[in-house]
């Protein structure tokens, strides 16, 4: 009864700080460090209740490659390009009442859309045994979903090309 | 445990802020920000529903976090790119005001 | 009627000859653009005629020597058309038949055609202008003879259809020849276009002629067929719609036919293209107004005699414009200063009188009228084209005069051949004709006889008035040729005065063809009339009712004392006392202008029918319709109705602004999540 109710307060508490760091990197508007942190923070909430819910090699997959490299090439970039002290500039308060309503709006489509997903199944107090392994994520990734991987191959070699090309300079 | 409604309903909240943090703000970089919010928030969507498989017949369902695997990897080829390209547009523009860069007016 | 058709192969070649020469030039000039020596276009073109010529004779003679009168050769070649199954069935062939009447019109033609081509070696060579051809021209005078062999030889009518709209396109190329001159290209297209109105009148009446053979059961365009299918139409009628008014079904063909008549042979109203046709090098007048267009009309009409014979309206209606037209055209032909002027209205006028012989019922008098006059205008056209000639091209009698001292021979030649032949005098086969034609008139039982009778008189009055005119003014009297022109003139080649001598031979044979039955009772000879013996079998001429000898006499004393009185009028006035003249067409200055240029016809037509039309194209047309309505409205207005619209709202959705396309890309994908979760 505690270990479940444990896991339920352990979810509920990361799944708060994971929408106070994406708030965070919203509001946070005049250290665009400080903004980049809180995603970091969500990130890793995220990881936690991946965790939670039996999914551990995603898990592991999300810290590794999200916090690790993405938002590690974020900060670089960041680092690099050399924004004005300012941060993401002003805060427009005219601009603030629009992005509130708008926030809201967009909630309320949201919540709408969610409401209509009927399921009758609950989600079960333990994940299965062994479900969430890198085992058995490796071998239905190379035997049933072999194609999209590939595919998603082929987009990561995309994206490596287009950012190399983007980032040459004329002459060298 | 935590109905999935409620796990729905998270990813739901976190899309919407990164979805009006992409409509909203001027900066390049905090628009691509957001961006990553949003497919986190799907991808957290994704291992919910696989979570409900897993308890009933199916058993050993996994497809879910296989979908959350191409999610996150997807994510980081676009942040790639992105990233290339502000600072391709920075270099050129000197500013990183996505109104500055409105050459395709009319 | 026709009892047996006999084969003879001769008959295809007598039109294909002439035609396979003039496609031979065609080719030669117009594809290979290789010329041809001069030699080899004579040798050529008038041996084709001259086969033509030969091949028809041979024909006659085998025509003659059948059994049984009314029977006629027959050449199929293939069949042309042929549809339908059992009962229903048509068929058309590429056939040619010789009976009495396309056996006499074959000769004319033939023996005119070669006249005209072997005239027209001389003729061309001396043509000094920037557009002449030598090729050319014997390729359209071939064309044109080919044609109207076809036409005359055609066994049905749609092969003579064929037959009649290249004879259409013949005087167009002929008339327009020296095409370097705008009036003379005007002068074709105008010679073309009232062809294609009368052209449009024969359409009818063929469809309408088919359309009730096949109701009755015969559908058939054979004439031999349609003459024997004929006896049941003859009652026909269109009624008005509430039975008020009927109108025979012969008489609306009848009617169709000759407008389409009208339009070959230069009748009422559709006669325009007559004057302008001068245009034209005179070998192609002499071949036009002669032998083809002209003929082709008359032909027609005599072809389909069986069905005028049936229609009173139709007949009354031929009858009475065939008569004006004559009186109209010699009138007018009395006051032209152009030689060749005269001789174009003349033909006109005698057109007219042929067609009056029609309309009567004369169908025999009216083909011996138009093989009379072929020979007699066609001896008139050489004669004048020598004079023209000699005198450099000049065509204005006013500048003629006292030719017989240079040019004895043409002068015996034509006085003897044309003038005093086509002027009636007395013995003369025009005299014969005229004569022919009053008493058929006086016989038939049309309405308003009495006018047609005096109309015919001064028509005979007119035509010797102006012809005498013509040659005194010519060749009589004082010069008034310029010096250096008199210097050069001599008489033409032997090569012109062949086919003249043959003209003129062939005029006086032509007497002795139609001498008619009275006078042939007179002097002890049976049958007298030997060409309307010929023709009777096939022609359906009114049964002639026994007149008074009296009213006989009178009518060839009225036929005879016109040529005496317009001749005497016409030698008294320019020969013996031309202050008289000056006084006279002085007085009558304007009348004579406005006969001079055909009672203004030419600007009637323009007024009332070419500026209208013109204007409606141009106006209503072009610049309302397409220009407004389908260019401005349709196709420019739709784009620029399109370009305001994306000016004023659509463009704005191009805004440059990355997040507004983030906006409408989010908006949309919830309307689809919306749209499929409900």
């Amino acid at each position: 009864m505690t270990l479940i109710s444990a896991q339920v307060y352990l979810f509920y508490g990361f799944a708060g700080l994971a929408v106070l760091g994406a708030l965070g990197s919203w509001l946070l508007v005049r250290n665009a460090m400080a903004a980049v942190m809180s995603l970091i923070v969500t990130v890793v909430s995220l990881s936690v209740l991946y965790v939670l819910m039996g999914a551990h090699a995603v898990a592991a997959l999300q810290l590794l490659i999200q916090a690790g490299t993405a938002l590690v090439l974020l900060l670089f970039v960041l680092l690099l390009v050399n924004p004005d002290p300012g941060g993401f500039g002003t805060r427009d308060p005219g601009q603030v009442v629009i992005q509130i309503i708008g926030a809201a709006a967009a909630l309320a489509v949201g919540f709408v859309i969610a409401g209509t997903v009927s399921v009758t199944l609950p989600l079960p107090a333990e994940a299965a045994p062994g479900s969430g392994g890198f085992r058995e994520l490796g071998v239905q990734l190379v035997t049933v979903y072999a194609v999209p991987v590939e595919a998603v191959g082929l987009l990561l070699l995309a994206a490596v090309v287009g950012a190399v090309v983007q980032t040459r300079q004329e002459g060298r | 445990m935590v109905p999935i409604e409620h796990i729905v309903g998270l990813s739901a909240l976190l899309f919407t802020i990164g979805v009006v943090g992409a409509l909203v703000r001027r900066s390049l970089l905090a628009m691509l920000i957001s961006i990553q919010l949003m497919l986190n928030a799907a991808g957290l969507a994704f291992v919910g529903f696989n979570r409900i498989w897993q308890g009933s017949e199916h058993g050993q369902a996994i497809d879910g976090q296989v979908f959350t695997v191409i999610v996150i990897s997807v994510g980081a080829a676009q942040i790639a790119v992105g990233l290339a390209m502000v600072l391709a547009l920075v270099r050129n523009r000197d500013s990183m005001n996505v109104e500055d860069m409105s050459v395709l007016k009319w | 009627m026709v009892d047996e058709a006999f084969r003879e192969p001769l008959l295809r070649w007598i039109p294909l000859l002439p035609l396979a020469v003039a496609l031979l030039h065609g080719i030669s000039l117009g594809v290979l653009r290789r010329p041809w020596a001069r030699g080899a276009v004579i040798a050529v073109s008038c041996g084709a005629p001259l086969l033509s010529l030969l091949a028809a004779g041979i024909s006659f003679a085998h025509l003659v020597a059948l059994p049984d009168e009314g029977n006629l050769l027959l050449d199929v070649v293939y069949t042309w058309i042929g549809a339908g199954l059992g009962d229903a069935s048509f068929s058309a062939d590429f056939a040619f038949q010789l009976d009495a009447l396309s056996a006499v019109m074959t000769l004319l033609v033939t023996s005119v055609g070669l006249a005209v081509h072997v005239y027209a070696i001389d003729y061309m060579d001396h043509d000094e202008r920037d557009d002449r051809g030598f090729q050319r021209f014997f390729c359209h005078l071939n064309l044109t003879m080919g044609a109207m062999l076809l036409l005359v030889l055609a066994d049905n009518l749609l092969l003579m259809l064929a037959g009649w709209q290249l004879v259409g396109l013949g005087a167009y190329l002929l008339i327009g020849f020296w095409y370097r001159d705008a009036t003379h290209a005007y002068a074709g297209s105008k010679a073309f276009i009232v062809h294609r109105v009368g052209d449009f009148g024969l359409l009818v009446a063929v469809l309408m002629l088919f359309w009730a053979l096949s109701d009755v059961g015969a559908p058939t365009m054979a004439f031999r067929g349609m003459e024997a299918a004929f006896g049941e139409l003859a009652t026909r009628t269109f009624a008005a719609p509430d039975g008020s008014a009927e109108i025979l079904l012969v008489d609306v063909i009848g009617l169709c036919l000759v407008l389409a008549a009208c339009a070959k042979s230069a009748q009422l109203p559709l006669h325009i293209w007559l004057p302008d046709e001068t245009a034209s090098p005179t070998p192609a007048s002499a071949l036009i107004q002669t032998a083809t267009s002209a003929a082709a009309g008359v032909y027609l009409l005599c072809r389909l005699s069986f069905l005028f014979a049936a229609a009173p309206l139709a007949s009354t209606t031929l009858a009475w414009v065939g008569c004006c037209t004559a009186l109209f055209a010699a009138v007018a032909a009395a006051g032209q200063r152009d030689l060749k002027g005269v001789l174009a209205y003349s033909t006109m006028s005698q057109l007219g009188l042929a067609f009056l012989a029609v309309g009567c019922g004369a169908y025999t008098a009216a083909i011996f009228h138009v093989v009379a006059h072929a020979f007699v205008k066609c001896a008139l056209f050489f004669g004048a084209g020598t004079v023209i000639q000699s005198l450099q091209g000049e065509r204005d009698m006013r500048r003629m005069g006292a030719l017989r001292k240079r040019l004895p021979k043409t002068r015996f030649l034509v006085l003897t051949g044309g003038v005093l032949v086509l002027a009636g005098l007395p013995g003369s086969a025009g005299f014969f004709s005229y004569d022919e034609i009053l008493l058929a008139a006086y016989r038939s039982s049309l309405p308003g006889r009495e006018a047609l009778d005096w109309m015919a008189t001064a028509t005979a009055v007119f035509t010797a008035f102006y012809i005498l005119r013509c040659y005194f003014l010519v060749f009589e009297g004082d010069s008034h040729v310029e010096r250096e022109v008199r210097a050069h003139m001599h008489e033409p080649s032997n090569l012109v005065l062949g086919p003249l001598y043959a003209m003129v031979l062939l005029a006086v044979f032509a007497s002795l063809l139609g001498f008619p039955e009275f006078w042939g009772d007179r002097i002890g000879i049976e049958d007298s009339n030997s060409l309307a013996n010929f023709l009777a079998p096939v022609l359906s001429n009114a049964p002639a009712g026994k007149l008074s000898e009296r009213t006989e006499w009178a009518v060839i004393a009225s036929g005879a004392s016109g040529f005496m009185v317009g001749g005497l009028a016409a030698w008294w006035l320019y020969l013996r006392n031309p202050k008289l003249r000056a006084r006279v067409s002085g007085s009558v200055a304007t009348l004579l202008g406005l006969v001079r240029s055909g009672y203004g016809a030419d600007e009637i037509y323009d007024r009332a029918l070419v500026r209208p039309l013109l204007g409606v194209s141009d106006r209503v047309l072009h610049r309302g319709a397409e220009q407004g309505l389908i260019d401005g409205l349709a196709v420019n207005g739709l784009a620029r109705a399109i370009w305001l619209l994306a000016q004023n709202s659509l463009r704005h959705f191009q805004s440059g602004m990355t997040q507004g396309y983030l906006v409408v890309t989010i908006g949309g994908v919830l309307c689809i999540l919306l749209y499929l979760v409900r």
